[in-house]
């Protein structure tokens, strides 16, 4: 049989690995499926200073290459695959792999991260590759003593507009807001003005990439005047934020309109058993911390969810005997009268019935699964399955009635 | 896989008869890494039909222009000595075979 991993995580950034960290402390066998190398969109953001306690001169790569370390060393599996197929409906999951490979799983988190959003500007798409590009540590190289510009003005843009002004003769931002507005932090912004090898340009857009095999001008578009001006640059670089990278889970879980995978705060999604985490969730603040947050919550929301499944199976559906399962919580009173009501006839029957009973506040899952809406409820299983149901309050005989036609 | 420089990039790709992929990457270029395994598969599955060479642009930037390669990773294709075909940027291992089929 193959074998089933309690813990899949589908990606291998900063989500994927704290939950992996998470999962694998909790001694559960934890596998990672990474694309590529672990670390995503972080292991391309050279200067990385945010992350508590790594401070000024931490690098993206090494701070996830601690990371991806870090979770190994607890056990987590960390194997390059890129996924392209995901059964999530079930008990155990199934992913399947590019190499035509399928994991087995009891649960799911997708931590799939995002990707850098492409404008589709006249030129974008030939010039890739050309002097077009969406990664200053990949390319930044090539442009030493050449020109560049740079299109965003968000925290991905001004910090890597610093970092190309260590390789490119000047660094020119294009900025659509007025003169001295940008929407990245006011750290960055500070550092960004001092820096002399930058320079702005205010209320514009990119209009067009021009070249002949490389990038030799852009035409740019002042959107207070409408006029359009051709300045010369060899390099194009690219950060008006990103995409998720949901489109495996399209039509199978619930996403918003912009693509985002929509979790609660146990960063369930509309599945049983499927977690979401990192940037490839509908949330209000992209980063590598709140991506390692996430990650840290969706491993404990899905150990939790094995440890219940796990109960609730050997409990009640793999028992011989009939099982009354009392759907109570403590804050409703007639349930805890209800509870203690079952238990008397528990008593007496004297071993032909089982009680089982579940908190809804603690495990609202399992009373979902079984349409319990209301409090207190009790559902009746033989050989696993549902073979009656008293939903709201009941008398003892309703419950008498019942076992004694599965008797 | 074959590491070739300025030093012997015309011989061993613009001089070569048949098929030559090159490999341009840099130790600074994660995607790049991210893409070597699977260009070192193709390597060995194509071994003797076509011939495969990396080329770190970091070190060799000038020659990577000359080439018309400023962004990373990219991978091109030369049929006796000329350039046939490129991929750059988000590169799908299957399309870099499907050319590779296609040319050999």
């Amino acid at each position: 049989m193959t074998e089933i991993y309690d813990i899949l995580i589908v990606g291998g950034g900063p989500a994927g690995l704290s939950a992996g960290i998470y999962g694998s402390r909790s001694r559960l066998k934890t596998v990672i499926l990474s694309k590529g190398k672990p670390g995503g969109q972080a292991a391309t953001t050279q200067d990385l200073e945010n992350y508590p306690g790594f401070s000024r001169g931490t690098t993206g790569p090494a701070l996830m290459e601690k990371m991806a370390a870090h979770a190994k060393d607890f056990g987590t599996e960390i194997i390059r695959e890129e996924v392209i197929g995901l059964e999530l409906e079930g008990d155990v999951k199934i992913t399947k792999t590019k190499n035509g490979k399928e994991y087995h799983s009891k649960t799911v988190i997708l931590a799939p991260g995002a990707e850098p959003r492409t404008l589709n500007i006249k030129g974008e798409n030939i010039f890739r590759g050309k002097g077009v590009s969406y990664c200053a540590t990949c390319d930044a190289d090539f442009f030493e003593d050449l020109d560049v510009i740079v299109i965003g003005n968000g925290d991905a843009a001004v910090e890597e507009a610093m970092y190309l002004t260590k390789f490119a003769q000047t660094v020119t931002i294009i900025v659509i807001h007025d003169e001295g507005i940008l929407d990245c932090n006011k750290a960055s912004a500070e550092r960004a003005f001092a820096n002399p090898k930058l320079k702005w340009v205010w209320n514009s857009v990119l209009e067009e990439i021009k070249g002949d095999g490389l990038v030799e001008s852009v035409v740019l578009k002042n959107i207070k005047t409408g006029e359009l001006s051709e300045m010369e640059t060899n390099g194009v670089f690219f950060f008006v934020g990103t995409v998720p990278k949901t489109e495996l889970v399209k039509g199978k879980i619930d996403l918003d309109a912009q693509g985002y995978i929509i979790t609660n705060e146990q960063m369930e999604t509309s599945i049983p058993g499927v977690y979401a985490a990192g940037d490839a969730r509908a949330k209000y603040l992209r980063q590598v911390i709140t991506a390692a947050s996430d990650g840290a919550v969706a491993a404990v929301a899905a150990e939790k969810y094995l440890a219940e499944e796990e109960g609730f199976k050997e409990q009640v559906l793999s028992v011989s005997e009939p099982v009354m399962v009392a759907f109570w919580t403590p804050q409703v009173e007639e349930s805890i009268d209800a509870v203690s009501r079952l238990e008397q006839v528990a008593g007496t029957l004297n071993g032909v019935v089982r009680l089982v009973k579940i908190d809804t506040y603690r495990n609202k899952r399992v009373a979902k699964r079984y349409g319990v809406t209301e409090i207190p409820s009790v559902v009746f299983f033989h050989k696993g399955e549902v073979v009656g149901k008293l939903l709201g309050d009941f008398t003892d005989k309703d419950v008498t009635k019942i076992i004694e036609s599965l008797t | 896989m074959l590491e070739v420089t300025k030093e012997n990039f015309e011989q061993e790709v613009l001089q070569a008869d048949g098929l030559v992929v090159v490999d341009f990457w840099s130790p600074k270029c994660e995607p790049c890494k991210e893409l070597m395994p699977s260009v070192h598969a193709l390597a060995e599955k194509y071994q003797g039909k076509a011939k495969f060479c990396q080329l770190d642009s970091a070190s060799n930037k000038r020659l990577a222009i000359s080439q018309k390669v400023l962004g990373l990773p990219t991978i091109c294709f030369y049929k006796n000595g000329e350039k046939v075909a490129e991929f750059s940027k988000d590169i799908a291992i299957e399309d870099v075979e499907a050319k590779l089929k296609e040319l050999m």
